[in-house]
């Protein structure tokens, strides 16, 4: 089995638990620089997948299973966004061109996002795998991967002798996850889109493992592991509730001058607040995942909130903590008369 | 003020009896969705002569009296004694807690149900009781469980007659069902407007949302004629506009769920169109640009809506699983059944206009 992308802490993961899968002989854990992570015992081969010699390791190394987790949109470390993108595109050009000349290579598993639908007012509700985007991304990590999900594509009906499955994860959240997403999170004060309150739905690191483990064995009976599927924990949070849950007090800023500040940010290289994360922070995006339960037999283990809670659990306490909140409210609550309260008593006026 | 010209039907022979109506005071005064429920008493209309359905329970011909509206603070849930007044400080507390620290769910659409029953619909309530002292008849075709799609005809070029439809059936349906409404796009391109729709449920008027919802046993409610019906100009008032593709009619056929067709009087005249400024609504974005004896030359003063007294109707449901799943594939069902489903609301429009004393009472 080889394994791209390990040097992020979700692929080192990934590795460390796969090796204990009773049908895997051997891991080669691919990387353009080495992981800061131990990967149990998997060997670490360093190449750059945007060059040929990924072709040289994987006819090398025979693997029958690729799993491409080199699919992000962040850089590592210091990279800059054309980095990005290259290892992004060019990475999965090349990785596909080596797989289509291998002749063991029997199954590929891609790590996609569901960036791939965009976010547009237009949109209906919930994206299924088949919907097709009203408004294609325009640029950034989405259009990189509405354009690997291309390769990918051309590659199944190239290599039809091949299963590939394309897992379109929701965005990703857990103790350790470095998704742009967290890190918008971790901010002291969320600005948000004055007049926009998104659904967001999140799925937990584990069960990323999980499925991407599914996705990269045999099938098991009555389940098909190729194809496209959207992975996302059952439930839907709003991003008012998600910082309330955070503890971290919003400010709503109108939706030019976050575009504006998104911009001046990225220019200061503070922190990725890209047009499609502003997208996703306007619109919110809903995925279906009947496929995934259904056709590949995936049963999250954390719903939306659950992953939510572990998250925030990680996390330190933000400005305003929720118990503290609900100290203050029940505090006003055990006054005799709660005068001070005013409770909203619409319902009964 | 004028009303709109009627065109009797063959069947038409209401007028006289609705000559002889007693003045009817309104009745769905201070009912409250939480307090008991009587969809019963709504149906007034039964034992009147010429009336567009055969509605069950012509005994409710004996309610056909003026019902004194009786003042809400007696209808309330708890009554306001001293052990009421603390339940009701500590629910709202106890609702103030589960907001401020975010444990509150919302479904995959963003369909806020506590804050809809607790805020928006306490919001909407003193537009929909005391403003336009909606009267709402037929409430029973709406079946108690199970997908249903109300097709309603729009109008008053704010769509407040959504919202109100809204407001009738959370009320008084006896099963508590919420209606979750088809908006256009443009609702979910204007902020804020975005954020409250998704919370009182509502979604983007799609095939797939909607195949959604039925899906999922909600009732759809849904305005075929979108922008020409509710942009239209005052002299077309209730007449009906082409009911766009008959797209609703193959999502219900697709998901074997029951059409009920829902009238509405009263919305026509809240914001009297009597012109379009084409150019800047074309430089605004938006559909239209109403252009009202007092919008926009009294300025916000001329934004509010006339306090029309309205009704809201709706009509036997239209079944549609006795078709065979390739029927939502065959345009001409599908032509008919739109027709069919238009003649109805149209025809109890006229019905409904001709019982109409007048545009206010």
């Amino acid at each position: 089995m080889l394994v791209t992308g390990v040097a992020r802490p979700l692929g080192g993961r990934f590795v460390r638990r796969i090796q204990r899968d009773p049908q895997v002989d051997r891991v080669i854990a691919v990387d353009a620089v080495p992981p800061e992570h131990h990967l149990g015992g998997a060997d670490f081969v360093r190449a750059d997948i945007r060059q040929p010699t990924i072709g040289r390791v994987l006819a090398e190394t025979g693997a029958d299973t690729v799993v491409h987790m080199d699919v992000t949109a962040t850089a590592l470390g210091s990279g800059s966004r054309t980095t990005v993108k290259e290892t992004n595109v060019i990475g999965t050009m090349q990785l596909l061109g080596a797989c289509q000349k291998s002749p063991t290579v029997k199954r590929l598993v891609v790590k996609s996002s569901t960036n791939v639908y965009g976010s547009a007012p237009r949109d209906p509700a919930v994206f299924t795998e088949t919907t097709p985007p009203k408004s294609l991304p325009s640029g950034g990590f989405a259009k990189d991967i509405v354009e690997v999900e291309g390769y990918v594509r051309g590659f199944a009906r190239r290599r039809p002798d091949v299963a590939v499955c394309v897992l379109r994860f929701a965005n990703i959240l857990g103790p350790s996850a470095d998704t742009p997403l967290a890190s918008y999170f971790a901010l002291p004060v969320l600005p948000t889109v004055f007049g926009y309150d998104p659904r967001l739905q999140f799925v937990h690191e584990d069960d990323v493992i999980e499925v991407l483990r599914i996705a990269s064995h045999e099938p098991e009976r009555g389940t098909l592991n190729s194809g496209t599927f959207n992975i996302a924990g059952d439930g839907v949070l709003l991003l008012s509730q998600c910082s309330r849950r955070l503890g971290r007090p919003t400010v709503p800023l109108p939706l030019p001058a976050v575009t504006w500040a998104g911009s001046l940010v990225r220019t200061l290289g503070m922190t990725d607040f890209s047009p499609e994360q502003i997208r996703l922070l306007t619109h919110g995006r809903v995925v279906d995942t009947t496929q995934m339960r259904e056709t590949l037999g995936f049963k999250p283990k954390y719903t939306t909130a659950e992953t939510f809670a572990d998250f925030v659990r990680s996390r330190g306490p933000g400005l305003l903590p929720p118990e503290a909140l609900a100290g203050a409210v029940d505090r006003i609550a055990a006054l005799p008369l709660a005068g001070g309260g005013h409770p909203p008593t619409q319902s009964a006026n | 003020m004028a009303d709109a010209k009627v065109i009797p039907f063959d069947d038409d022979r209401s007028r006289g009896g609705a000559v002889q109506r007693p003045p009817r005071r309104r009745g769905a005064a201070g009912r409250r969705r939480n307090g008991e429920p009587v969809p019963v008493r709504e149906v007034r209309e039964a034992g009147t002569a010429g009336d567009v359905q055969p509605l069950p329970g012509t005994a409710a011909a004996q309610h056909d009296v003026p019902v004194t509206p009786e003042p809400p603070e007696e209808t309330g849930p708890a009554r306001t004694g001293d052990g009421g007044l603390e339940r009701r400080l500590a629910s709202g507390l106890a609702f103030l807690r589960r907001r401020l620290t975010g444990d509150y769910d919302v479904d995959d659409f963003g369909y806020d149900e506590e804050l809809t029953d607790q805020v928006l619909m306490s919001l909407l309530r003193p537009l929909y009781e005391k403003y336009f002292r909606v009267e709402v008849k037929g409430v029973e075709n709406i079946p108690a469980e199970g997908g249903a799609l109300i097709v309603a005809n729009h109008s008053g070029t704010l769509p407040l007659d959504g919202l109100m439809m809204q407001v009738a059936v959370h009320d008084h349906h006896p099963a508590g069902r919420h209606l979750r409404l088809l908006a256009a796009d443009l609702v979910f391109v204007l902020p804020v407007v975005n954020e409250l729709a998704r919370k009182l449920g509502h979604t983007l008027a799609c095939a797939e949302d909607a195949e959604r919802l039925l899906a999922q046993g909600e009732l759809v409610g849904v305005m075929p004629e979108g922008f020409k019906g509710i942009g239209k100009p005052f002299s077309e008032r209730y007449k009906l506009q082409r009911f766009g593709r008959g797209g609703f009619v193959s999502t219900a056929l697709r998901q074997g769920a029951p059409i009920v067709p829902c009238s509405i009087v009263g919305a026509e005249e809240i914001y009297p169109m009597i012109g379009n400024a084409k150019t800047l609504a074309r430089v605004l974005g938006f559909p239209y640009f109403p252009l009202t004896p007092t919008f926009p030359w009294l300025g916000p003063l001329g934004a509010i809506p006339l306090p029309t007294k309205w009704t809201i109707q709706f009509g036997e449901p239209i079944l549609t699983d006795g078709y065979p799943p390739e029927a939502a594939e065959d345009p001409m069902l599908m032509f008919n059944l739109t027709d069919q489903v238009r003649e109805q609301i149209q025809h109890t429009l006229y019905k409904l206009l001709v019982q109409r004393r007048s545009v206010f009472f």
